[in-house]
């Protein structure tokens, strides 16, 4: 089979042990990314966005074990060890975490933390990775670069390491950027320049992007297609316009529903999903959703709902795609 | 001085809480041994007012002063200068014994909703703990009712008053932290980010339940959040601060549908809209730069090195804020022309 597709996952599931028991974080995931591609990876906190990425990039905790594929090309490369990893991760896929300061080596100079890779994966001389060190800096806007990569990172702004934290990601020129909240700890007019920043490279380098993010608004105006995630399960999938103007699962429409909105004044109470995200040790039979559901039938607490294709890229996990 | 009044009819009462040239200035270490301490001004001089069951909004990015503000208007951190007059009376200074009896009707809620409720205390003796300390006449079971029937009202079961908050979801720990400051039956509630933490669907459940108190107790709020959406929902009045300073203060459709500050417009702006034909195709004014530290604020306009409009007179003269209608003010040199 020949797809294009650059990074390709299935049936992924990822279990973590705890001394409470076991634990599914990631339960049979599929999807699929194409060269020059954003997808928008959506869920609250719990829902297991993270977890799908930290298990194809094996980086989860120890305690965790994954099952399924991932094929970067025609590469397996789930559980690989280590070692046979390292040569995909950082140079062909690259992560970048919500937390700038904690991502980044306070011990270790920028200039050291971004010439290692480049040393290690491209066997360039120390000079002409800081070379290309200082130019990536340049690249995602950071003034002075040639003296700032001497710097540590407590000396950059929040911005700036995210900034830190983008230029060492794209050094290898990575085929696959995955972006697990980069501007979730910033201020608005910080996001906004780096959004744009992540635009402006997408163009430049045709880098595949996954955008996991909690914030409606940062996928509307980046993301091709969008998977919302809920309880460790896909519940929908579609393009960005499907998902805001057609959405079919329930969860996705209240969440739509509850972002109070700049563009409008509104004097009415906002939608509110009632009850709490649930609780991925104790999911109740049936559809992880059904307490929180307006539309909840008696079938929704028996039997679990499969993601259902509808159309063309378009899937739902809703018995109401059933037609009733 | 002229401090602007809302207009949706509540002239004709007056304010509650009344802030002058509130300052708060913090003395950073010198560098070097014999170096003078530095000033860093965290709040520089602002002035409103608040009416009762009126919501203030007050915006902007870290570190720009806003729960300073909030901190130094319930005396939290004491002012370096200025007056906050609660029912007319300044309280700038009041001695401790003075200050006691007012802190019934001035209350807070925080940002981190775990980290604010003390893991060694069961819910119900953290909610209580308000009325222990200032109703010491009211007996263990009038207690207990008074709890339970807040934990009821702000969609807590009261049979959970035995548990600790390591037990509760973030949002249900902020309904514990609403609680314990409602159970006083408060005038001013100061919300200090009080949703920041809290999942989407979880947000929206916190707004109303705000908004229904409000309502029901006459409340008054300062909503302290950078979240510019929240704030247009919730509340009736917007300050906009940077570096201390206020860029503009107006009522809510004013500010959105007419911003008339630099800074308000962009950081109106910058606001993703969760609707991909709307926020692809707005028009965007993209600020350059990080806020500078507020150590060594820009001369002049503390703005105009990440404006794009800022002219020669913005690095030489600080500009006032200006009146611009009933409703709305704004410390721009060129809010005219803009």
């Amino acid at each position: 089979m020949t797809t294009n597709h650059i990074l390709t996952v299935e049936n992924l599931t990822t279990r973590f042990q705890t001394p409470d028991g076991e634990v599914e974080a990631v339960n049979n995931v599929n999807f699929h990314i194409d060269p020059g591609e954003t997808l928008g990876v959506v869920g609250e906190s719990g829902s297991g966005k993270t977890q799908i990425f930290l298990s194809l990039m094996g980086l989860l905790a120890k305690n965790g074990s994954s099952s399924g594929s991932v094929r970067y090309k025609d590469t397996e490369i789930l559980n690989l060890p280590a070692r046979e990893l390292n040569k995909i991760r950082g140079v062909s896929m690259s992560m970048i975490f919500q937390d700038p300061m904690t991502s980044l080596n306070p011990y270790l100079k920028i200039s050291k933390q971004m010439t290692e890779v480049l040393v290690e994966h491209r066997g360039m001389s120390e000079a002409e990775a800081l070379k290309r060190a200082i130019a990536m800096l340049d690249r995602v806007g950071i003034p002075g670069a040639a003296q700032r990569v001497h710097m540590y990172p407590h000396e950059f702004s929040g911005g700036m390491r995210q900034r830190v934290m983008i230029a060492m990601a794209l050094l290898c020129d990575p085929e696959v950027l995955i972006a697990d909240e980069p501007t979730t700890a910033l201020d608005v007019t910080v996001q906004a320049q780096i959004l744009d920043l992540l635009r402006d490279l997408q163009k430049d380098f045709n880098t595949a992007t996954v955008m996991i993010t909690h914030d409606l608004g940062v996928v509307a105006g980046l993301c091709d297609r969008v998977m919302v995630m809920y309880g460790g399960r896909v519940v929908e999938t579609g393009s960005v316009r499907d998902i805001y103007y057609d959405s079919h699962h329930p969860y996705t429409e209240g969440l739509l529903k509850s972002m109070p909105r700049i563009d409008h004044a509104n004097e009415e109470n906002l939608f509110a999903i009632p009850g709490q995200p649930p609780n991925l040790q104790n999911l109740p039979t049936g559809c992880a959703y059904q307490e929180r559901c307006g539309y909840v039938m008696e079938r929704c607490s028996k039997e679990r709902p499969p993601l259902k294709a509808f159309d063309q890229d378009r899937a739902s996990a809703c018995f109401r795609e059933d037609g009733q | 001085m002229t401090v602007m009044t809302p207009k949706s009819g509540t002239q004709d009462t007056s304010p509650i809480l009344s802030v002058r040239d509130l300052k708060v200035h913090f003395a950073i270490p010198g560098k070097g041994l014999f170096a003078p301490d530095r000033q860093l001004k965290a709040v520089d001089g602002v002035n409103f007012d608040l009416y009762p069951g009126e919501t203030l909004g007050v915006v902007g990015e870290s570190g720009c002063g806003k729960s300073t503000l909030g901190r130094a208007i319930l005396q939290l951190i004491a002012p370096s200068g200025g007056q906050v007059a609660w029912l007319g009376k300044n309280i700038v200074g009041s001695p401790h014994r003075e200050m006691q009896p007012l802190r019934r009707d001035l209350q807070i809620i925080f940002q981190d909703p775990l980290a604010s409720l003390n893991p060694r205390m069961t819910i119900g003796e953290i909610i209580a703990e308000p009325l222990v300390t200032h109703k010491p006449e009211l007996g263990k079971e009038e207690i207990k009712a008074r709890v339970k029937r807040m934990m009821a009202r702000v969609g807590l079961l009261p049979q959970m008053i035995n548990r600790y908050p390591h037990e509760f979801s973030g949002g249900q720990c902020q309904r514990i932290g609403i609680a314990r400051a409602m159970i006083l039956e408060p005038k001013l509630i100061v919300c200090d980010e009080p949703v920041s933490a809290l999942d989407v669907s979880i947000q929206a459940q916190i707004v109303n339940l705000l908004q229904e108190l409000q309502r029901e107790f006459d409340l008054s709020l300062i909503f302290i959040s950078h979240d510019l959406s929240i704030v247009r929902h919730i509340c009736h009045r917007i300050m906009v601060l940077y570096l201390g300073n206020v860029m503009e203060l107006a009522d809510r459709d004013n500010i959105y549908a007419n911003p008339r500050h630099p800074y308000t417009k962009a950081l109106i702006s910058a606001v993703p809209i969760p609707d991909p034909e709307i926020e692809r195709n707005k028009e965007r004014i993209v600020l350059t730069g990080d806020l500078p530290s507020p150590l060594s604020p820009p001369s002049g306009c503390v703005f105009r090195t990440r404006c794009p409009f800022a002219k020669d007179k913005c690095a030489s003269e600080m500009p006032k804020l200006d009146r611009v209608s009933d409703t709305q003010e704004v410390t721009c040199h060129f809010h005219d022309s803009l």
